[in-house]
């Protein structure tokens, strides 16, 4: 199982930066959108992978609906279905900045790398609902977390249909 | 660790997307191609296409693009909470899956309801301003 | 006996390596049975289709190919492998072709999780009739519904047709509003079952009574979700044929069309299996028990994998049943029926459920007869006032409802008469 478990990481790790660095340097939109669709899939096979099952499943099912969204934008508001259609917005400045954040972020993961991290013990007696793995401290310890959550959502209906309305 | 479920799975998606190239593969050997000008151009009912199909459309799908994830995030939350809601309106650990009596408690319904009802709001405030109304 | 004992205990050992390989035997069984058992249902579906389309409308049908009709299928499928493709000029083409395949996939990976037949004793272990037992099966679904709209909308999209276009953008709306009351409504049979996992969920209805009795609003709101999910008729308005020519698939041809096909059928196949799951106890054989318990024998086996292909048969009659008996919706009444009516109350049940459940705990009712008793009372009361709600025609609008009062007024001056007011007919 050892070997089977780590010859699935590599393969979904690596094709999840795959796809994620086909997704930066796409030029068409819409083909970009579905290569992020499957980094989040990749990503989500990670977690089920770690045992974070629910976290797996939520990462398609929002994130599917999300990146829908983001293609919906591209199609209908800029207007920038065709790959020739869309101008190479990034300059060299814009380049050499990225190239500083991914620089920044890599340190980063190299540092956290290097520290002990504490290590998690799984349950020798699994629950039998995974749920209740994540609804317990949720709905329990972070409920203030929650609630202000259903705030967070109200704000972003308003933003959507403020800027829907506007434009339109 | 109940990873070992999803090993099936992982061979599913395999043997479903070899299935599914190996079936365009094999139209895409056995057809003869005999392209022509007029079979290459869009099909809009026998007329000469008219310009490109690329045009902009009503914003409207992108808002009820964007009300939808705010709706399915919601729903996301509310899954947690039903699979543990007889847990957390209980007010003691379930003995059996079963609230022993006279533990019953509000805080699982109360929550949800704080919860749901600002979503309400936000719900009826879409409505009023007429988001939802497609003529 | 202990050898036995001990057998099983291996297999349900995660982490040895030698017990995979029964289990992965069985898995490829089962999952082979399962594709095969699909797509040669969803072939013989397209046949069913017409032959029930032509009862219903006092015709005869497909009846030239085979026995009455049923090479039909086979015939349909090769002259689709051999047809010409076309490639329209405009078309973006690595989507074109992704398209297909992308409605697919999802379309044949989301039965995976269903468990069709109570599990099997065998000297490996017990094996459980379903391809892959996830525990959270059901969010499994979820996600998958989610990626089904993928390939419509590229479809639309990459055809660069413009009724194409409009049968994907379409599409997208109508199966992402639906979308959320198919899972608000689910919401209130996982409050009922305490649990993800489908098994869990078939087993609380064994022993309790069917969601349908328990949940009957729920089931309403997820067969209406199911149907517009699959875009069948009345919500076949990606693909409305009088006014996109066909929508989506416009453009395609040959076998790239056949997948369209076989993954709209599919995806029927799937939700009739999953309302049969959910709402009808799935494989549960009703008024019995001894179809839950061990021993587990090959013959509950097969008596429950009927039970479940009879509920599941039943919902692909209703789909049909349904296309030749009600017309399609405008797209308005559409969104306003997803948005104003079917969420609302699909979030306002989920509360009423849940407190309910909370009452009849603090009263001391335990699952069982009387509280499955009490829960059907109360659907039945609901969905009494919802039908009224309804039927007074003040969210899924007539057409004359649209025109203005002055409008309306000006016509009448005129001596026109607007056809069929609600007015005139009464």
């Amino acid at each position: 199982m050892g070997y089977f478990y780590q010859i699935n990481f590599y393969i979904f790790g690596l094709l999840a930066i795959a796809s994620a660095l086909a997704f930066v340097t796409r030029k068409s939109p819409v083909a970009a959108a579905l290569w992020l669709v499957n980094t989040m899939f990749c990503l989500s096979a990670l977690y089920i992978m770690m045992d974070a099952q629910f976290i797996g499943a939520i990462q398609v099912l929002v994130y599917a609906g999300a990146i829908m969204v983001v293609f919906l934008f591209v199609v209908m508001l800029l207007n920038l279905g065709h790959p020739s259609d869309i101008a190479d917005m990034r300059g060299t400045w814009g380049k050499l900045i990225a190239a500083g954040i991914g620089v920044v972020l890599l340190a980063q993961i190299l540092v956290i790398q290097r520290q002990r991290l504490p290590r998690i013990v799984p349950d020798v007696e699994a629950p039998r609902n995974v749920i209740t793995g994540i609804a317990q401290p949720l709905f329990n310890e972070y409920l203030l977390a929650f609630e202000v959550t259903s705030v967070l959502l109200l704000a972003a209906i308003v933003g959507a249909v403020l800027l829907a309305k506007r434009r339109g | 660790m109940e990873i070992r479920a999803y090993l099936p799975l992982l061979l599913l998606m395999g043997f479903v997307i070899m299935n599914a190239v190996m079936m365009l593969g094999l139209s895409h050997l056995t057809m003869r191609s005999r392209p022509t000008a007029v079979k290459q151009s869009a099909y809009e009912s026998g007329i000469p296409p008219l310009g490109d199909a690329r045009e902009r459309f009503s914003v409207k799908f992108y808002l009820v693009a964007m009300l939808f994830i705010i709706f399915d995030i919601e729903t996301v939350f509310m899954i947690p909470w039903a699979s543990h809601y007889r847990q957390l309106s209980c007010a003691v650990p379930l003995s059996n899956g079963l609230c022993p009596a006279g533990n019953t408690s509000f805080f699982g319904l109360g929550e949800m309801l704080v919860f749901m009802l600002i979503l309400f709001v936000g719900l009826a405030y879409v409505w009023k301003k007429g988001a939802l109304q497609w003529d | 006996m202990t050898e036995l004992a001990l057998l099983a205990l291996q297999v349900t050992d995660p982490l040895r390596l030698p017990n995979l390989v029964p289990f992965m035997i069985f898995t490829v069984i089962k999952m082979i049975t399962v594709f095969t058992v699909t797509l040669v249902g969803v072939a013989l579906l397209t046949l069913a289709e017409r032959k029930i389309s032509a009862w219903i409308q006092d015709r005869h049908g497909p009846n030239r190919v085979g026995p009455g009709g049923l090479l039909q299928p086979a015939a349909d499928g090769l002259k689709n492998i051999m047809k010409e493709e076309t490639y329209p000029d405009a078309a973006y083409k690595p989507i074109f072709i992704l398209a297909p395949m992308l409605a697919f996939i999802p379309a044949l990976l989301t039965f995976a999780v269903i468990p069709f037949a109570s599990p099997i004793s065998t000297r490996w272990g017990r094996i459980d009739m379903v391809v892959a037992d996830l525990p959270i099966g059901f969010l499994y679904i979820l996600a998958l519904t989610s990626l089904g709209v993928y390939g419509i909308v590229l479809a639309g999209w990459s055809s660069n047709n413009k009724y194409s276009l409009l049968g994907g953008l379409r599409s997208s709306a109508q199966m992402v509003s639906y979308e959320i009351s198919m899972g608000l409504s689910t919401v209130a049979v996982l409050l009922v079952a305490g649990n993800v996992s489908l098994n869990e969920i078939i087993f609380q209805q064994a022993t309790t009574v069917w969601n349908f009795f328990g949940l009957t609003i729920a089931f309403f709101i997820f067969l209406v979700a199911a149907f517009a999910e699959t875009n069948r008729l009345p919500f076949d308005l990606p693909e409305a044929e009088s006014e996109l020519i066909a929508g989506y698939h416009t453009e395609y041809s040959a076998m790239k069309f056949s997948m369209f096909f076989i993954a709209e059928y599919s995806n029927m196949v799937t939700a009739s299996a999953l309302i049969a799951t959910l709402f009808f106890g799935g494989w549960d054989i009703p008024f019995t028990l001894w179809d839950n318990q061990a021993p587990w024998t090959i013959w509950k086996t097969l008596a429950t994998a009927t039970a479940f292909s009879v509920k599941v048969l039943f919902f692909l009659f209703f789909y049909m049943w349904v296309r030749w008996t009600l017309p399609r919706f405008r797209y308005d009444q559409l969104m306003s029926l997803g948005w104003k009516f079917m969420l609302p109350v699909a979030l306002v049940y989920v509360i009423v459920i849940a407190a309910l459940l909370l009452w009849l705990d603090w009263l001391g009712i335990r699952p069982g007869a009387m509280w499955g008793a009490i829960l059907g009372g109360v659907n039945v009361m609901l969905a009494a006032i919802l039908f009224v709600m309804l039927d007074h025609g003040k969210l899924i609008s007539p057409a004359s409802s649209r025109a203005q009062a002055d409008r309306l007024a000006r016509l009448r001056a005129m001596g026109v008469r607007p056809a069929l007011t609600p007015d005139s007919v009464h």
